[in-house]
């Protein structure tokens, strides 16, 4: 398995997006994990380590499915989903967790700090913390922890010491400051194990190459299904970390749409939504320069979404540079929109999608009805809707 | 005295001039910040001048962020405060307008990347050189993080100040004393801002580290926890040219939010018993 791909330049940019704003403390242990990262993503043994735990501990890889009953139904394009849902703690992110945990066992860091909003971060960190025999302590905004106290039960299950955040608007922003400024208090110990492709570099490139197994999976196996490449690739955007992962092999293949598809909310005012490209301005928050849901002032905003894990008011900053290019088309869908498209596919195909991946299924279904149906497009499946019924639940009374 | 009374050559770097005038006396400098705007612009005016009476050689005024990293509880809750009384960049940078005009003291702002973007840097350097400022600290903006802000503020004649940490490795050290204008900001511990009982564990080490490479003698004031007469002492004792103390002065806000009066009189007299800290005899 290749790792690691086509860079950041030098300065750790993407175009002129990314960089590292972070306090001087930050620099040097920046510095020591792009070494270490430079080093071990070359190195075949932990190169090999990882394909084991991807296959045999995560369930890699993962399918792809032709969503059949949503295709007929609609007339156009073939809807295929990759199962990111399948995975080991049911979703993507455990793809990344283990690579970073492994990394930083290799860097002889036993303690491991990491944010989380939705909680899926959090588990997949304390899943892959506990496999690898490291310590972890997570993050969490109180008003997350209200909103999904499950997924606060299984990270202490697994392990995990979980720490509540009341600073700011108490939601993974502020988490992700907390993390920050653990990291600078507790930085010769500690290893920060960041989510999603955000934060200083490296971390928007060790994410976005970590996450990059599924774009390589999903065009192998549209390619040995269709014999040809999708029309369309569908992702949606918080962070953007699976986006990333998906759109990453498809980059070069420019007879493939790329979109990604970022929270709406109730609707498109300030602190009403969290679709920092489709809305937002550039700024600096967590260390890159990136787009932003900010005032004119440049105080960051609130963000609102229904789904916890697309609830952040930046983006990665290799989202930035893809949107300054054009060569990926950002979109906003809305919460009613996406319950919708949730309770599609559950009743169509008896899949229950995470909230966050039913952004981006929302807009696929009006996507592939523009298309013949000889075309196919993917839609990135990252996470299953476990987490969310309880909330579904409020919103469609049976 | 106001500003204008003072000659030209003196006005062109106030924080050198600053420290070279506290050398000549065998003092140290006493840095001290508040917020600004906090807890309203009203309160904030006299808290500044408070810190002026009490002794303070340089002042140091926070443009309040939503996100600050590198602060601990007391300067968010303060960044908060002053957020909510509905300051802005704008309203700070007319706030150290008016204490300029005022006081002749050495006024520096610290804030975070993202509000200067906002204004645009050139801009934001231009009001900042019209409102007296002398120097700004950006503790988000490392070295080298983006050079084109550093010609910004020189061609404004703002100095940069840039902070160095107990762990920055010595080339990176060696850089960033070069780089920064009108002193290096010491970070005298690992963690973020805050009031400590004792002083940061990594304090007189770096300040050392720092000595032994500092051949042009650039002041260098050690800040991060720095909260008390004892601490103060220990620093100037062991070289440092100047203690930067912030969230031990915010601290006595937040206790007398409701007493103004006693505010400004606690502030004076906890700055003047940290400025005679700095006086070697």
């Amino acid at each position: 398995m290749k790792i690691r791909q086509a860079a950041t330049n030098s300065r750790g940019r993407f175009g002129k997006y990314g960089g590292q704003y972070v306090p001087e403390t930050l620099m040097k242990p920046l510095q020591d994990l792009e070494e270490a990262y430079d080093e071990y993503s070359r190195d075949p043994s932990f190169k090999k380590e990882l394909r084991n735990l991807l296959e045999s501990y995560a369930g890699r890889p993962t399918p792809l499915y032709l969503a059949r009953n949503l295709t007929r139904n609609l007339r156009g394009a073939k809807i295929y989903l990759k199962r990111e849902d399948l995975l080991h703690g049911g979703a993507h992110k455990i793809n990344n967790t283990l690579g970073q945990a492994l990394l930083a066992g290799r860097m002889g860091k036993k303690r491991i700090i990491a944010e989380t909003g939705a909680g899926q971060h959090g588990v997949a960190t304390a899943m892959a913390c506990a496999a690898l025999g490291l310590q972890s302590e997570i993050y969490m905004g109180r008003e997350d922890m209200e909103r999904q106290k499950l997924n606060v039960y299984r990270m202490k299950m697994l392990g995990a010491e979980v720490h509540p955040v009341d600073s700011g608007s108490r939601t993974l922003k502020d988490a992700i400051n907390e993390s920050l400024r653990d990291w600078v208090t507790n930085v010769e110990n500690t290893y920060y194990l960041l989510g999603s492709a955000v934060g200083p570099h490296p971390y928007p490139t060790i994410v976005r190459d970590f996450q990059s197994i599924i774009g390589k999976e999903a065009r192998h196996q549209i390619l040995a299904r269709e014999d040809k490449l999708p029309r369309a690739v569908i992702a949606c955007v918080g962070g953007g970390s699976n986006s990333i992962g998906i759109f990453h092999q498809f980059l070069h293949d420019l007879e493939v749409d790329l979109y990604g598809v970022e929270a709406g909310g109730q609707d498109i005012q300030p602190g009403h939504h969290a679709a920092a490209l489709v809305a937002g301005s550039e700024g600096v928050l967590h260390g890159m320069l990136t787009y932003l849901l900010q005032d004119k002032n440049g105080q960051v905003q609130n963000t609102r979404s229904i789904s916890a894990g697309l609830d952040y008011p930046a983006v990665g900053p290799e989202h930035a540079y893809l949107k300054s290019t054009g060569r990926v088309k950002y979109r906003a869908v809305s919460d009613n929109d996406a319950l919708d498209a949730f309770k599609r596919l559950s009743d169509q195909e008896g899949i229950m999608p995470a909230l966050e991946p039913a952004h981006a299924l929302s807009y696929a279904l009006k996507l592939a009805k523009r298309y013949p149906t000889s075309d196919s497009i993917i839609v990135n499946l990252s996470g299953r809707g476990d987490k969310d019924v309880e909330i579904v639940a409020r919103h469609f009374p049976q | 005295m106001s500003r204008s009374l003072q000659d030209t050559s003196h006005n062109e770097h106030p924080i050198a001039s600053k420290f070279e005038e506290l050398r000549s006396r065998r003092e140290g400098a006493l840095i001290a910040y508040l917020t600004g705007g906090d807890p309203t612009p009203e309160e904030f005016h006299a808290n500044a001048s408070a810190l002026v009476e009490g002794g303070a050689d340089i002042v140091e005024i926070g443009i309040p962020f939503s996100d600050p990293i590198a602060d601990g509880p007391v300067i968010q809750a303060s960044s908060q405060r002053a957020l909510t009384a509905g300051i802005t960049t704008k309203k700070v940078l007319s706030l150290a307008g008016e204490f300029s005009a005022q006081h002749d003291v050495p006024l520096v702002l610290l804030t975070y990347c993202n509000p200067i973007l906002a204004m645009g840097a050139e801009r934001f350097f231009q009001i900042a050189q019209r409102s007296g400022v002398s120097g700004v600290v950006v503790p988000d903006m490392p070295a080298n993080a983006d050079p084109q802000f550093h010609k910004l503020a020189s061609k404004n004649d703002i100095d940069t100040i840039l902070l160095a940490a107990p762990n920055t490795p010595e080339t990176r050290l060696r850089r960033i004393l070069a780089e920064t204008t009108g002193f290096l900001y010491l970070v005298s511990l690992y963690g973020v801002t805050g009031p400590r009982k004792t002083l940061g564990p990594q304090a007189l080490d770096t300040l050392k580290r720092v000595s032994s490479i500092n051949k042009r003698r650039t002041p260098v004031s050690a800040g991060f926890g720095v909260s008390t007469p004892d601490h103060v002492r220990t620093l100037i004792k062991a070289g440092a040219d100047g203690a930067i103390v912030g969230s031990a002065l915010v601290q006595i806000i937040q206790d007398h939010l409701s007493n103004a009066g006693e505010m400004e009189e606690l502030l004076k007299k906890h700055v003047a018993e940290l400025k005679h800290a700095t006086r070697k005899f």
